[in-house]
């Protein structure tokens, strides 16, 4: 489609965005716009790059293959003068704990979390399941046949991450703790 | 209540003992069994003196801890004639504990980095979606209301309600004393001053439910026998009553 100039793709991309509000998928916006996905997705690369360049009080932001408009954090001061402090609802330490154990060992059973915590889990896994953050992604097929839990997409952005594998690296967060002790 | 703070912090055994080790600057892999048994037993009396609920949990790391103690207080028995029974006696009864340990501390020290990412995160906003129902292609009639309509029906509403608590407050059993009869005949003078009457007028908030059913039987039979029409302008609308004969004047009028 050469009909529109990137330019005039760009503008129409950041109206989708603004106006889907929620992470819209690569493959939608191909569609909407008649293109290949691959050129699509190096548009929006771009796109992400401008936004930052030109240090816009939008930016793109990247949950796998999904895109979606937000603001920076660093803004967040200025921000909250426009209301009332917001209550910010983080998680506990127990569910927090529970979900890294899901998001580095996934799948996984409830029991095999709860062996590493060495506490039950029951009520972790529900936070998580009912704020979207895990889902069953299946049964092991053995007694009982026990639910296998996942991270989903909302995980992702919920931590501000791109993929899965932008998870802080397990061993350099041991090695960290070893020489803390040393 | 000095430990109130500390002791509520605690995510189970695994923390609690991670936390014990931390404090004495201990290496992980070479506890002194002795010391951290006694720390955690006087950890659990403490949170048994506060009233604190102490869960099954940390009594069986209290019981995994003792054994552990009293293994590495027997003597590691020298049997030349069985090498490999002594290979098993030579595996240090802690070792198991420490796996458990290091591998639970590599998910704590990854919460708490989430727990950053979070923090970060909370500061971002989104913008909630644009409402697109516009573009549905959707046919169905949206009536015309005005106000009068809307204090209309407002008011059955209102009326309904009046109804329903009326009857949901019989609690005996009235005698039959209204008869189809009566209420036609009752219909039929109020339609002698008005020709034309609403269907609510008939009603009113003390009305039972025994009334309602023969006020509905009464027009019914009405319709009947050709002495009203009923009619309606539109769907939940209200329902006007008209007279079609002169009473005793036969068809004439």
């Amino acid at each position: 489609m050469g009909l529109m100039d990137e330019k005039e793709i760009k503008a129409i991309i950041e109206a989708l965005l603004f106006i889907w509000g929620d992470p819209l998928s690569l493959t939608d916006i191909s569609n909407i716009l008649e293109m290949e996905e691959q050129q699509v997705q190096k548009i929006l690369d771009e796109m992400m790059d401008d936004f930052e360049y030109n240090r816009r009080g939008i930016r793109i932001i990247r949950v796998r293959d999904k895109y979606q408009l937000s603001t920076r954090p660093e803004h967040y001061q200025w921000i909250s003068k426009l209301t009332e402090k917001k209550e910010n609802k983080g998680l506990s330490n127990a569910a927090l704990e529970t979900l890294a154990i899901i998001a580095y060992k996934q799948p996984i059973t409830k029991s095999e979390v709860e062996a590493i915590r060495g506490v039950r889990c029951d009520k972790a896994i529900d936070t998580l399941l009912s704020r979207s953050l895990i889902r069953e992604v299946g049964r092991l097929d053995k007694t009982g046949r026990p639910i296998v839990y996942g991270t989903t997409d909302e995980f992702l952005r919920y931590f501000g991450l791109e993929e899965l594998k932008d998870l802080p690296k397990l061993d350099e967060l041991n090695s960290i703790v070893e020489n803390m002790e040393e | 209540m000095e430990y109130k703070v500390i002791l509520d912090t605690f995510e189970g055994p695994m923390d609690l003992l991670l936390h014990l080790i931390e404090k004495s600057q201990i290496d992980i892999y070479d506890i002194p069994i002795n010391e951290i048994t006694e720390q955690y037993l006087d950890y659990l009396a403490k949170m048994g003196d506060m009233d604190l609920e102490i869960t099954s949990e940390f009594l069986i790391m209290a019981a995994t801890l003792l054994e552990i103690k009293s293994k590495m207080l027997l003597p590691i028995p020298k049997n030349e004639y069985e090498p490999e029974q002594l290979e098993m006696e030579q595996i240090d009864p802690r070792s198991e504990l420490v796996r458990s340990l290091v591998e639970y501390r590599k998910y704590k020290y990854a919460s708490s980095k989430l727990r950053d990412f979070e923090e970060i995160q909370s500061k971002v906003y989104y913008k909630p979606k644009e409402d697109l129902s516009s573009f549905d292609n959707d046919d169905s009639d949206i009536i015309e209301m005005d106000l009068d309509k809307l204090v209309l029906v407002f008011k059955n509403l209102m009326l309904k309600g009046k109804i329903k608590e009326k009857t949901l407050e019989l609690n005996e059993i009235e005698r039959d004393d209204y008869t189809l009869e009566e209420c036609i005949k009752k219909i039929k003078n109020k339609l002698k001053k008005n020709k034309v009457i609403r269907f609510y007028e008939l009603f009113n908030c003390n009305t039972t439910r025994n009334e309602i059913i023969s006020i509905f039987l009464s027009l019914l039979e009405l319709v009947k026998s050709k002495y009203i029409v009923i009619y309606q302008k539109r769907n939940f609308d209200e329902i006007f009553i008209r007279r079609l004969k002169e009473e005793g004047d036969g068809i004439n009028g």
